[in-house]
């Protein structure tokens, strides 16, 4: 029994009428004006996933995404009243989405669409100026040690055309051609007011891996070979520098050697 | 009545460029601000930008300030970091609750209005006021249903509101039209009955007809121009308690801001021949 005479008891009666069918709630639900609550809470949930997975929703278009957003809404609730947010948990709802089980890479874009927002939001810090960085001597640079910007982001997709599935809904262009099936990685990164995004190789990602736990260029571009034995270290960090990935360093001097 | 500003609009992210490119007298902008609870990137720069382009005014949706708890600090932490960093104009808040044991319900829910309610609403303004170091405006909900248990009539609970906290009002008066409409009471007794002297901004939205049952559920849906009778109900209350900063509410199928601006520009008119007659 809900005892509804005090604020919490009437606020816990009302969210699960909000959720549930329960017949002890009739005292609520039966006047029709309560389903506009409940309307209202579902379809601002599900306008801000969408709004939060939108090459999600274009590829597999509104009704079935909203159908299966419908589904995640009430079994996840936001927990934060920024709805900018909401969604942390929806790339591994999909995974486990049996209706998704034909689009394995969906999981994936939805993942970029997350990372997107996350590179959009995050702090402004300042990019590493390459000349700064280029003019080190070789032993210098090997020993300094680069972070990714705040709002980098980069993922490594195995076995997957993520990225390039991801991109042309995002950038609602259809080229036509399958992408090729293999493995693919995503680097976002924000340019000014932008955020833009490249195709990253496996390299790419575990270099950027290994700059954010806070090893040495050196050490990043031993990961970097790990992941891909072809790889071309100064080209990848051309490139991120290029991209203004890497944030500029707070220590001027490299990390000391510690054997 | 503030005396810079006149009629606003509620500003989405398509009409940034037009806002920009504005410049209409006493025009200013509110936005809700969980939208700008983000550590960096575009949309603070570009709400900066507007700022320095017009008043902007914090209308907040989520605080939850009906529910049985105290405001979530770091959500009171960001809007008084919001606060500093715009120097908003005006802040406001609902009288209504959508926060509650971790979930949040992305709507403003009712409540009973009896003296427990009272007290904690009153608390989380006074905790709200104090993080900001501000009054805010408290605005009176629409209602779809009839709740058991108010021991306070609406306006006597808001009268209340302002005596214990210091807090100011913000009277919708689509809200008012759609209580009334779906509880059977009078718009016009509401408004006249609605004490004047806390009202520091008025709302004006459209509203439409619950898909199923038509015009007897009204629903504020923001998806709509205003209503000939809000309209109505605006001249009415100016004529009375004077000109009030006014905003036009649009949240969903969004015009082009021509179209809203000529809506401001009505309310503008009704604000200026209002203040030309106390002159």
């Amino acid at each position: 029994m809900i005892d509804m005479s005090s604020l919490a008891g009437f606020q816990d009666g009302f969210a699960r009428a909000l959720a549930t069918q329960d017949r002890e709630l009739a005292v609520l639900t039966r006047q029709p004006g309560f389903s506009v609550y409940r309307n209202t809470v579902m379809k601002g949930c599900i306008d801000a996933l969408q709004a939060n997975f939108p090459a999600v929703a274009r590829l597999v278009g509104e009704p079935w995404f909203r159908d299966a957003a419908a589904v995640y809404v009430r079994q996840e609730l936001p927990r934060d009243p920024r709805l900018l947010f909401y969604g942390a948990g929806f790339p591994g709802f999909l995974d486990r989405f049996p209706p998704a089980a034909e689009l394995p890479y969906l999981s994936g874009v939805a993942w970029l669409d997350r990372l997107w927002i996350e590179c959009h939001a995050a702090s402004d810090d300042e990019a590493q100026d390459p000349a700064g960085l280029l003019a080190l001597a070789p032993a210098a640079l090997g020993a300094t040690i680069v972070r990714p910007r705040a709002s980098t982001r980069w993922k490594w997709f195995d076995a997957l055309p993520v990225y390039p599935i991801w991109r042309s809904n995002r950038e609602a262009a259809c080229s036509g051609e399958a992408p090729a099936w293999k493995g693919t990685g995503a680097l976002l990164f924000r340019c000014g007011a932008t955020v833009q995004w490249m195709e990253a190789g496996a390299a790419h990602c575990a270099f950027l891996d290994a700059c954010a736990a806070g090893c040495t260029l050196a050490e990043a571009a031993g990961a970097a070979l790990e992941a891909d034995t072809q790889a071309d270290i100064s080209q990848l960090i051309a490139a991120l520098l290029d991209a203004g990935a890497l944030a500029a360093r707070s220590q001027p001097h490299a990390r000391k050697e510690t054997s | 009545m503030n005396t810079a500003l006149t009629a606003g609009i509620g500003l989405k992210p398509v009409h940034y460029e037009a806002a920009m490119d504005c410049g209409a007298d006493g025009l200013w902008v509110e936005v809700h601000p969980e939208n700008y609870f983000v550590d960096g990137g575009p949309r603070l720069a570009w709400l900066e930008a507007i700022r320095g382009r017009h008043p902007v005014s914090l209308h907040g949706v989520a605080l939850s300030l009906a529910a049985d708890r105290s405001p979530d600090p770091g959500h009171l932490q960001r809007l008084a970091g919001l606060a500093r960093r715009i120097a908003p104009a005006l802040v406001s808040e609902h009288l209504a609750w959508s926060a509650w044991r971790g979930a949040y319900h992305p709507d403003l829910l009712p409540f009973p209005r009896n003296g427990e309610a009272l007290r904690r609403i009153a608390d989380n303004i006074g905790r709200t006021q104090d993080a900001l170091g501000r009054p805010i405006a408290i605005e009176n909900p629409s209602h779809y249903m009839r709740l058991e248990g108010h021991a306070w009539d609406e306006i006597d609970f808001l009268r209340e509101l302002v005596r214990r906290t210091g807090c100011r009002l913000l009277l919708d008066l689509n809200n008012v039209f759609v209580g009334a409409r779906n509880l059977g009471y009078s718009a016009a007794d509401y408004i006249d009955r609605f004490p004047a002297d806390a009202v520091v901004e008025i709302h004006l939205a459209g509203h439409s007809a619950d898909p199923q049952l038509g015009d007897s559920l009204l629903i504020d849906s923001h998806d709509a121009p205003v209503a000939a009778d809000v309209w109505t109900l605006h001249e009415r209350f100016v004529a009375r308690a004077g000109p009030r900063p006014t905003l036009i509410e649009r949240d969903d199928k969004l015009p082009p801001f021509g179209d809203l601006l000529a809506e401001r520009n009505r309310a503008d008119a009704i604000l200026r021949a209002s203040m030309r007659e106390a002159a």
